[in-house]
């Protein structure tokens, strides 16, 4: 009985509702959006000097990826080198919203500046403009905030030559020719979706016209799941050559199965890996190669652009320029975005040298 | 009865299985069985404690947080000795499991609350003690990993490892006193305090053997995985409780046996394995559990009301 | 009763220790300005769905499923708002969306009479697939400000969120609902002794199905204020939320057996929580002790009256 009149309830709710619908209201197309949270446009100084005991937080993506904790010590090193004082904090899992509340903690500490690594690049938006109406700068690195959202990003390198290089590095592993899927991390991932959309674009070239792409599996940057969907993806698609995951997380669990199955030496590898991570791969020969950058260059770039920040050296507009110490000079290109460097590639011959 | 239970969990698996294999024979190849087994063994483990526990009509859902503590305790301890850090793993599980006991057990505390309590304590005692630290499969010896992909026989030692564990706790419950005695726990506490049976001590054991075989899944946890930081196992102890309920242990306690469990364990992770392959999305996966969550707990429920329904005839054919 | 007035107290004194340990962090922020308006929104989630989740676990049943309920309705804003329906319809149609499956796990337990621990995992799986399967991956994010900006701005004049608004109207309804209505007594007295209860003639069945529609609404509103907080209507959002509910609920002083329990216990609960959360950030220390705490905080909760009543010689 109860169950009929709340059905009926229900029923007239949600019939009112159609009805709204079509009186009009908020919807996508006329609602205008949402604005931007810009910041008033100063004139850059570039010859301001350098401040000191500015309050930097790092905020990575996650605390316990060793990938973050390698950019995190560069970032370190370049603040202490300018007389600046770090902080470290972050969330212990890579959820879209975990780190508003630690934004809007640097804010209230009254942080001068941010270095972010942002795992949704909307959700941590509002926050952002929040934190940034109050003074603090925002430098994104690794992973892009919404554009409006903070002063500069910082790209580990560019978005193409990444891409481009991975496709590069599968076409070579397969001898040209077969199937190949990729193995993402999660699908909201700035990064991810920037470097996919440009493998696609890479694929469709004539040089790689005998190159198809299969599938792109999510492994949300867990190891298990990583795993699994690596194990997943070889079922599923029988002739699959190669496998390309541009995750450090992604390409060292594939390796793993990889190794410890029947598909080793049968199935190719490649993707961005952490030296460390795949040393023992690439030397049974599990992996021919993966590239990445080095993300204590990216830490120390992102305190770098902070510091030049808040002194009033840059505001984020294309054109400008600022030192970075021994990086060296670098100049803000579109929508404040920065670039480190051409990525670097690990093989048998070289990845002794590195240790991160 | 309960055989019949599992008789179904069996064809479920069967046809999920068969309906799969056709799609893409490489579902029964080789690779593609071990990689079944090896996905299932270390809930299928844990299902082992859980079945004990819930059959007291007790939960622990602390299992998670045991297993992810142990297995970075253990990684760290590779460094030091090999044989030490399989024993610590699973002594840490065990010290775990003696807290929850002693809570539950002799503090005669809910469960729920107790190792909803202890979940977070665990896993935050984990976090501390990593420190953000990762180990990688290079920090451990290649013996150890070998552990958790190679095979004897074709049969991989991890599954080898839980079928053991699964044999010992099935014939505990089965034939021994104190195993039998959790059912009448479960079935009805004052009863069997009544009768006799020391329920806090009871209770207490299922307790430390649960966290002692989470140690364990702990050790195994990185042998198969490698790679080993403080989030290893979250959220694993509703994998373990839905496993636990398919397989059909009442979550009222007093019935179901450790092979029904584990058989639940393999059937939601084949289901997962089998949507991949079939090409299904992945999203489908969680909301078909879900569903068979809630079928099975109905159809545990009626073919409970049948019984109690029949007894109830019967014993009113007696006494007449 | 004494018991737990003696715990409320103490939720109340540890209230006090937070608000002084954050207050110490940001030199006072931490009570009034931008502060309070960040632990209150950050709080705001748990603490709504905390308040019908109370009742049904006075009435000795639980709800797991409120957190897969929460995604659910998030995915749902994103999907539909994607289709093109104004927000006007969008939010009262999940607010519906809700409440049926807290119908569903209502049936399920009192119909056919489930037992709500399992049920309601099972939901908790089934309502968080659905979510993936409305929406995907993707997160939408292109709101309006005009909605947005509830989330994000405080009541003009305070630094209130309009989500501690929503929470103090909920409070108080669930408040006098539990504890001035014959409503509430029965819902007590279910949890006390269901089959005593359904003697006196308490329409049992119909009472926990209404807790159960009342908590699924409850929490698709949680939805409602989450997505548009984080503006960001995604799957995903809220995983792992009903342990923070359940910890709040029974942190509170609500006995898990049921029969036991008040609203004011579980408020001071929820803030104490929240506040204890933000102002450990705040001063730095590493969200592993928060975890730590919450444990410790949910262990004594409920070990504080068992250990009162040994003292007192009486029989647990």
């Amino acid at each position: 009985m109860k169950r009929a009149g709340f059905a009926k309830r229900a029923a007239v709710l949600a019939a009112a509702a159609v009805l709204l619908a079509g009186c009009g209201g908020t919807t996508k197309d006329n609602s205008g959006g949402s604005s931007g949270g810009g910041q008033t446009q100063t004139t850059a100084n570039p010859n301001a000097p350098t401040a000191k005991d500015l309050k930097i937080t790092f905020l990575p993506k996650q605390v316990n990826n060793p990938y973050f904790t390698v950019a995190q010590g560069g970032a370190e090193k370049a603040s202490t080198a300018l007389g600046e004082q770090f902080k470290a904090t972050g969330p212990s899992d890579a959820d879209a919203s975990s780190q508003v509340t630690y934004i809007n903690t640097a804010a209230q500490q009254g942080q001068n500046a941010l270095l972010l690594a942002a795992n949704d690049s909307n959700a941590v938006a509002p926050a952002l403009k929040a934190a940034r109406k109050q003074g603090m700068k925002v430098v994104t690195f690794d992973s892009d905030a919404a554009a409006d959202a903070r002063d500069v990003f910082i790209n580990q390198a560019s978005s193409q030559e990444i891409a481009a290089g991975q496709v590069k590095l599968i076409s070579d592993a397969i001898g040209g020719s077969g199937e190949i899927a990729i193995l993402s991390a999660t699908a909201n991932a700035t990064n991810q979706n920037a470097w996919i959309d440009i493998m696609k674009q890479e694929l469709a070239k004539p040089a790689y016209a005998n190159i198809k792409l299969d599938e792109i599996a999510y492994g949300n940057d867990d190891d298990q799941t990583s795993f699994q969907k690596t194990q997943g993806l070889l079922q599923a698609h029988p002739n699959l050559k190669g496998i390309i995951s541009p995750t450090t997380v992604g390409v060292a669990a594939a390796a793993r199965y990889l190794d410890s199955s029947s598909y080793k030496g049968k199935v190719a590898l490649t993707g961005l890996g952490t030296p460390n991570q795949m040393r023992k791969f690439i030397q049974d020969g599990t992996v021919g190669s993966v590239e990445l950058w080095d993300p204590a260059k990216l830490g120390e770039l992102a305190a770098y652009a902070a510091v030049a920040l808040s002194s009033g050296q840059i505001t984020g507009q294309q054109g400008e320029k600022f030192k970075a110490g021994d990086l060296g000079e670098y100049t803000i290109g579109a929508k404040g975005e920065v670039v480190l460097g051409p990525p670097l590639t690990f093989t048998k011959d070289n990845i002794d040298k590195y240790n991160f | 009865m309960t055989a019949i239970r599992e008789l179904g969990i069996l064809i479920a698996l069967a046809v999920v299985v068969g309906v799969t294999a056709i799609v893409n024979p490489l579902f029964l190849s080789g690779q593609g069985i071990r990689d079944l087994l090896l996905n299932a063994c270390l809930v299928a483990l844990l299902t082992v404690g859980q079945t004990m526990v819930v059959i007291t009509r007790n939960v622990d859902l602390s299992v998670g947080s045991v297993l992810g503590l142990s297995a970075f305790i253990t990684a760290d301890t590779f460094a030091v000795n090999p044989v030490l850090a399989v024993v610590v793993g699973i002594a840490v599980g065990a010290l775990c499991g003696l807290v929850n006991g002693a809570l539950v057990g002799l503090g005669k505390v809910p469960s729920l609350v107790v190792t909803l309590g202890t979940l977070s304590v665990f896993r935050g005692l984990d976090f501390m003690w990593a420190h953000g630290r990762q180990i990688n499969a290079a920090n451990l010896p290649d013996g150890f990993l070998a552990l958790g992909s190679g095979s004897v026989l074709g049969v991989p030692y991890l599954v080898i490892i839980t079928l053991v564990v699964l044999a010992v706790a099935a014939v505990h419950l089965g034939s021994y006193r104190s195993g039998r005695e959790l059912y009448a726990i479960g079935s009805n506490p004052e009863a069997a305090v009544l009768v006799g049976i020391p329920v806090g001590r009871r209770v207490f054991t299922t307790f430390l053997v649960s966290g002692t075989v989470a140690g364990l899944a702990g050790v195994l946890a990185v042998a198969r995985y490698g790679t080993v930081d403080a989030t290893v196992g979250t959220g694993l102890e509703l994998q373990v409780i839905s496993a636990v309920v398919v397989g059909g242990v009442a979550i009222f306690g007093g019935s179901g046996t450790v092979a029904g469990a584990a058989l639940g364990a393999l059937l939601l992770s084949t289901i997962g394995s089998a949507l991949e392959v079939v090409h299904i999305a992945q999203f489908w996966q969680q909301a078909i559990t879900g569903a068979l969550l809630i079928a099975a707990i109905a159809l545990d429920r009626g073919v409970a009301l049948r019984v109690a329904a029949r007894l109830r005839r019967q014993s009113r054919g007696v006494s007449a | 009763m004494k018991s737990l007035l003696r715990w409320e107290s103490a939720l109340f004194v540890l209230l006090v220790l937070v608000a002084v340990v954050g207050s110490a962090a940001t030199g006072g922020s931490f009570l009034t300005g931008q502060g309070a308006f960040n632990v209150g929104s950050d709080l705001a989630v748990v603490a709504l769905i905390a308040m019908p989740l109370t009742l049904v676990v006075v009435a000795a049943e639980i709800d797991l499923s409120v957190a897969s309920v929460l995604g659910l309705s998030s995915a749902l804003i994103g999907m539909l708002w994607n289709a093109g329906w104004p927000l006007e319809a969008i939010l009262p149609v999940v607010i519906v969306v809700g409440a049926v499956c807290g119908a569903i796990n209502g049936f399920l337990v009192t119909k056919l009479g489930l037992p709500s621990l399992a049920v309601t995992i099972g939901t908790l799986a089934l309502y968080r697939g659905l979510a993936f399967v409305v929406l995907g991956d993707q997160a939408v994010a292109d709101f309006p400000d005009s909605y947005t900006q509830f989330g994000t701005t405080p009541v003009p004049g305070t630094w209130i969120p309009y989500s501690i608004v929503l929470f103090v109207v909920l409070a108080v309804v669930f408040g006098l609902l539990l504890h001035a209505t014959t409503f509430g007594r029965a819902v007590f007295a279910i949890g006390a002794n269901e089959e005593a209860a359904r003697f006196s003639g308490i329409r049992v069945k119909r009472i926990k199905f209404i807790l159960f529609v009342l908590t699924g609404a409850v929490a698709a509103l949680a939805g409602i204020v989450y997505t548009l907080r984080y503006a960001s209507a995604r799957a995903d959002n809220g995983t792992g939320l009903e342990l923070n509910v359940v910890t709040a609920v029974l942190l509170g002083g609500v006995s898990i057996f049921g029969g036991r329990g008040t609203i004011g216990g579980v408020i001071l609960a929820a803030l104490v929580l929240g506040g204890l959360t933000d102002a450990l950030i705040l001063d730095d220390i590493a969200n592993e002790v928060v975890k730590l705490v919450t444990g410790i905080l949910l262990l004594a909760s409920v070990f504080a009256p068992a250990v009162t009543k040994r003292l007192r010689g009486a029989t647990p």
